[in-house]
């Protein structure tokens, strides 16, 4: 029972950050512009997340500081996202190229600043006032399910508030039909009276934004600090959960937390004494097989917004 | 996704100027950290020509970025997006390092077993991702990169089981017979690195531009680049084209693996992550336009950068993520021309109305 409460909580608590950055991919992409730039902002989101409650905590500020360096995160990535809406929709670049070059800029230059500004060390000081777990009284005592979701990080409940009111913009709001509507037939958009390529720049720099809370959520969360390794390579889970949910909200989140549940399973496995005599990397391995499996067995097929990948050409059908 | 649409440009001077910016935007962060730009620049370019042992690492540095960037081209050809190079190596080091190791065989043959046995491994590895989105539509990005985690974990879980050098992260050393070091050349080149390996990405460039554009196959190649519902009415089976593709895509990576632990380090490490290498091939198969001329002068270039800004590290104390944050500007600027026309534009029309008189004299002359 205890084993599967943990579980349940691991799995969230992994699938936070994923959960972000997914459905920060997924905003930009239903509107029509591929973001493979998600490693990228993520990496600037977790740099910008310890810089920021670094100098906060420095000039004495606390518990608050986690929460500015949340929000630094936020704002600061706009920088990048800038770079690869401009790329992409006013001078119509090819959308995967401009995102790699987020891909390779981001990283590059957030450790040049780390060694810049830290005299040359490789990640930045640790910070000791990151995120704790909360519980919220009555609604924790419930039985496996309270453990996973009222006793987890702030970064948890946000992401939470963030499924539930992408859910209502998506599916309820004139805003995501909007948004929607641009990314499966701009021309008719167009003629509507809409602004696509508004829509468009409005949804990349958010996307981006919202990709920057997951890095930042696993430097507040897991790692206290920011290194080469804090990212590694988690963009790319993010994107695989976003094309496994079918740029779907619930389908993204439950992307993210299939994927969360095979690295808390990992987790857990380890503890159980049977599994000692079988290799660690098979359970390294496990949540990316366990992902290929799903997708061939269960998700197949899937089908990308109409008008995603192409610059929007006005008077072209 | 019209992934295969990759930008056009009309002349030279786009790239040459993309590249002269790229440079200039590295001296600018070099200026806001502190450092010397001259002397960065100056200690890269020592550190390229500097001396022949340079020459024959930097050469070491170009060939697999050649080879990644010819994979990532033949894929996007026929409209795929190879995360996957990645893998791939990891599979060609593995095969070559299981034939390397395990087999005994005569000096030359040993070698030649080896980079085919891990080629095959790399292309097999390509292959699944060709299948899964040709017969089963599953978006090969997604697979890919699941499939370069799973090539890292089996790769070490291989290496622990049945090759570990003892108290290292290593696997043990392949034996002397399977090596494609060129030793004379080696020896020359105070110690470079230097490998048969280069002949063969020389081949493999050659194979690219023919194949691709002499052959059958090639034309199938990109006539399901371009439109897969054309195919169908071709007679062409676009699927089964998608996992040719992506076999041979999978070979080209499958070779890097192979010299890296045939020729370069003569083990296989057991690493926390992939190389990176396949991420670089993204960049050196859009700024070469998926062309072979065009992968070999990026690979060179980028070769360059990389390489060179170790030397910047070490002559200039600047730090070498600095020579990414190049590249990653070159990329830009060569993927939105629009950007390098619209300067090219206002700084023409500035000098045609200083010049206006004088080029209406000339124009009637020449009419």
């Amino acid at each position: 029972m205890e084993i599967i409460g943990n579980l349940l909580n691991g799995t969230l608590v992994f699938s936070t950050a994923l959960i972000f950055a997914a459905l920060g991919g997924m905003i930009s992409e239903r509107s029509g512009v591929i973001n493979i730039g998600i490693e990228g902002f993520m990496v600037s989101g977790a740099f910008f997340a310890a810089i920021f409650t670094y100098y906060a905590e420095s000039a004495g500020l606390g518990s608050i500081s986690p929460w500015l360096g949340l929000l630094g995160a936020f704002v600061c990535t706009i920088i990048f996202s800038f770079i690869h809406a401009v790329a992409s929709i006013k001078y119509k670049a090819n959308q995967v190229v401009s995102g790699t070059v987020i891909n390779i800029l981001t990283p590059a230059l957030t450790f040049f600043l780390v060694k810049v500004l830290f005299d040359g060390a490789a990640e930045t000081p640790i910070i000791s006032n990151v995120f704790r777990k909360i519980s919220i009284p009555y609604l924790s005592d419930i039985p496996i399910l309270g453990d996973m979701l009222f006793n987890t990080y702030p970064t948890t409940y946000v992401v939470i508030l963030l499924v539930l009111f992408m859910y209502y913009i998506f599916k309820r709001s004139t805003v995501g039909l909007r948004l929607r509507a641009v990314g499966e037939h701009p021309g008719a958009t167009d003629t509507a009276g809409i602004n696509v390529n508004r829509i468009r720049y409005i949804s990349v720099i958010l996307s981006a934004s919202i990709a920057a809370l997951g890095g930042a959520t696993i430097v507040l969360t897991t790692t206290s600090s920011f290194s080469f390794t804090t990212v590694a390579g988690q963009g790319f889970i993010a994107l695989a959960a976003m094309i496994f949910g079918k740029w779907h909200p619930i389908g993204v989140t439950l992307g993210a937390l299939l994927f969360g549940f095979a690295q808390a399973l990992k987790d857990q496995m380890q503890i159980i004494p049977f599994a000692q005599s079988i290799p660690n990397e098979l359970f390294y391995m496990l949540p990316y097989l366990l992902t290929l499996i799903v997708l061939v067995i269960a998700v197949g097929r899937s089908s990308a917004p109409a008008a995603l990948g192409q610059p929007y050409e006005p008077g072209q059908r | 996704m019209k992934i295969r649409k990759i930008f056009q440009y009309d002349s030279l001077l786009v790239p040459i100027i993309a590249i002269a910016l790229g440079l200039i935007i590295g001296a600018l962060f070099m200026l806001l950290g502190g450092y010397n730009p001259t002397v960065a620049y100056v200690s890269m370019i020592e550190k390229v020509i500097g001396s022949s042992y340079d020459v024959g690492e930097l050469l070491r540095t170009i060939a697999p970025l050649i080879l990644s960037g010819l994979a990532v081209a033949i894929a996007f050809k026929v409209g795929l997006f190879n995360i996957g190079v990645d893998g791939q190596i990891i599979m060609g080091s593995l095969g070559a390092l299981i034939v390397g190791t395990q087999l005994s065989l005569p000096s030359i043959i040993h070698g030649i077993v080896a980079v085919l046995f891990g080629a095959l491994l790399g292309g097999l590895w390509g292959a699944i991702a060709g299948y899964l989105k040709g017969s089963k539509g599953i978006n090969e990005v997604i697979t890919t990169i699941m499939l370069n985690y799973i090539a890292l974990y089996s790769s070490h879980m291989m290496i622990r089981a049945f090759m570990p050098q003892e108290g290292t992260q290593r696997s043990e050393l392949i034996k002397e017979s399977a090596s494609i070091k060129i030793n004379f050349l080696s020896d020359m080149m105070g110690g470079a690195r230097i490998h048969w390996g280069f002949l063969i990405v020389i081949l493999v460039l050659v194979f690219y531009h023919y194949y691709l554009n002499k052959t059958k196959w090639g034309y199938e190649i990109r006539v399901t680049g371009l439109n897969i519902q054309a195919t169908k009415y071709a007679g062409i089976n676009s699927s089964k084209i998608m996992v040719r593709t992506m076999f041979i895509s999978g070979l080209f990576g499958g070779l890097i693996g192979t010299f890296n632990v045939l020729g370069v380090f003569n083990y296989m490490a057991i690493s926390a992550s992939t190389s990176g290498i396949g991420f670089d091939g993204i960049a050196v198969a859009l700024l070469g336009g998926n062309t072979a001329i065009g992968i070999l002068l990026a690979g060179i270039l980028f070769g360059i950068l990389t390489y060179g800004a170790q030397g910047m590290s070490f002559g200039a104390g600047v730090p070498n993520e600095i020579g990414d944050v190049v590249i990653s500007a070159i990329i830009f600027f060569v993927s939105a021309p629009g950007i390098i026309k619209h300067l090219l534009y206002r700084f023409r029309n500035k000098q045609k109305r200083t010049e206006n008189t004088d080029e209406t004299t000339k124009s009637k002359k020449g009419a």
